[in-house]
């Protein structure tokens, strides 16, 4: 029970005890704490944004997706139209071409008739004039008659 | 002592003992087994002696026995500090972080300034105030009994049970009281606060004759801060202390009331683990409490 220098120096190890807490362990303890309190803090927060910024995707992506949909069937109207268009214009093409073979096979046939006939008449003059210089063999020669036999030949 | 049969009061005496390295006045002592011729710094051989060295005399084992309790506890939380970090804590800064977030909040709860003293000084009573406390926890006769062995004649075993160690941080807390009391308030705020409450009047007159009243209740109700801080923890200590001891001198009482003392020891151990968390825990408080007190301005 008595008093003495013991207090002094109960006192001058607690100064020493609470400086070295205060400047040892206290300050780094509290700063890890702090820290991680931040650092759960902001994961918390980056968390929230992630979330957030997913539902805006989900938005984009689902408007990406409409846009894209209504491209296609756009595309497709347009593909239809078109492969119409080309047909039509096909037809109207094949009409046309075979129209101008049609032309050309007649023009080639009418020649070939025009051809023909003129070979015929020609081979009919000489036919008729063989003919005839069988039968007028004596009397007739066909320098004589030539003017007569070329009439007939015109009017076949 | 060791070895001789003893009487009840002998052995409560010794155990109150302190181990007291002082310097001792010329003259006879302990029945004449201390004689000193010179004055000289000495062991004291008995409590005789110990009183005889007055001021100039200092506790051996409460000094040893609470610088290495404070020293064990500024080792585990410094290690805990030093690999703190602000990721997954390992177990032994968990608990560290467990300790710490108790008392940041307790100081967070009663305190309402901000000072970055207070925190670590509340971490610092109460972590050590509950060690010195836990050494009641030893059987009163181990360590004593080991000492003596080792040649060491007395050895107190609990700072706490010493008024030296309890007045030594009372005081300490005392001291800031003080100086925080006058860095916020000034020193005309502090002797203000002293002298003009709680009876003042309009009357200059009237007011200057109560200020020798003022003076005298704030005065009393300043020193009394300190003074039940050190009482509270001392005796509350020594009680217990004082009851561990009569329990153990059931054992030399024969085999019943050796049996009969087993269960006391053992119920009053479990109650005295919730008195020494409860003493530190108070203490710990009412240092907050006091330099909240200090920091406001009325």
């Amino acid at each position: 029970m008595n008093i003495n220098l013991t207090l002094i120096g109960q006192l001058l190890t607690f100064v020493v005890f609470v400086w070295f807490t205060m400047k040892y362990v206290w300050t780094p303890i509290m700063g890890a704490l702090e820290k991680r309190r931040k650092e759960i803090a902001d994961g918390l927060a980056a968390g929230e944004r992630g979330q957030h910024e997913q539902v805006l995707a989900q938005e984009r992506a689902k408007e990406v997706l409409r846009d894209a949909k209504g491209q296609a069937s756009d595309i497709v109207m347009q593909a239809q139209k078109r492969a119409a268009e080309i047909i039509d214009e096909a037809k109207v093409s094949a009409r046309t071409e075979g129209e101008r073979i049609l032309t050309a096979a007649k023009a080639e046939i009418e020649q070939e008739v025009n051809r023909a006939r003129e070979h015929l008449r020609e081979r009919v003059a000489v036919l008729a004039i063989a003919g005839a210089e069988k039968i007028l063999r004596k009397e007739i020669s066909a320098t004589a008659h030539q003017d007569i036999v070329d009439s007939l030949a015109r009017e076949i | 002592m060791a070895g001789e049969t003893i009487t009840s009061s002998e052995y409560i005496k010794h155990h109150l003992t302190n181990l007291t390295y002082g310097n001792l006045p010329a003259g006879e002592f302990c029945d004449g087994h201390q004689v000193v011729s010179h004055a000289g710094w000495q062991l004291a051989e008995c409590s005789e002696a110990a009183k005889a060295m007055g001021f100039n005399a200092i506790h051996l084992d409460t000094m040893f026995w609470s610088i290495v309790l404070g020293a064990i506890f500024l080792f585990i939380f410094k290690k805990a500090a030093d690999v703190a970090t602000s990721g997954v804590p390992g177990g032994l800064q968990n608990f560290a972080e467990w300790v710490i977030e108790f008392i940041d909040q307790s100081v967070r709860g009663s305190f309402a300034a901000r000072n970055d003293l207070v925190a670590p000084l509340s971490l610092t009573i109460f972590i050590w105030i509950f060690l010195m406390n836990l050494m009641d926890l030893v059987p009163v006769d181990v360590i004593p009994k080991i000492s003596m062995l080792l040649g060491i004649h007395f050895m107190k075993v609990v700072p706490t049970t010493d008024p030296n160690a309890t007045f030594g941080m009372a005081i300490g807390v005392f001291l800031l009281v003080l100086f925080y009391s006058i860095k916020i308030k000034g020193v005309g705020g502090f002797v203000g606060e002293l002298t003009l409450q709680p009876f003042s009047s309009s009357n200059p007159l009237v007011n200057a004759l109560f200020i020798p009243i003022n003076f005298i209740l704030e005065f009393v109700s300043l020193i009394a801060k300190p003074v039940s801080l050190a009482l509270r923890l001392f005796g509350n200590m020594y009680a217990g202390e004082m009851i561990f001891i009569l329990i153990a001198i059931m054992y030399s009482a024969g085999t019943f009331l050796g049996l009969f003392g087993g269960v006391l020891q053992l119920g009053w151990a479990i109650f005295h683990i919730l008195i020494i968390t409860l003493q530190a825990f108070i203490f710990m408080t009412l240092t907050i409490v006091y330099l909240d007190m200090a920091h406001h301005e009325h």
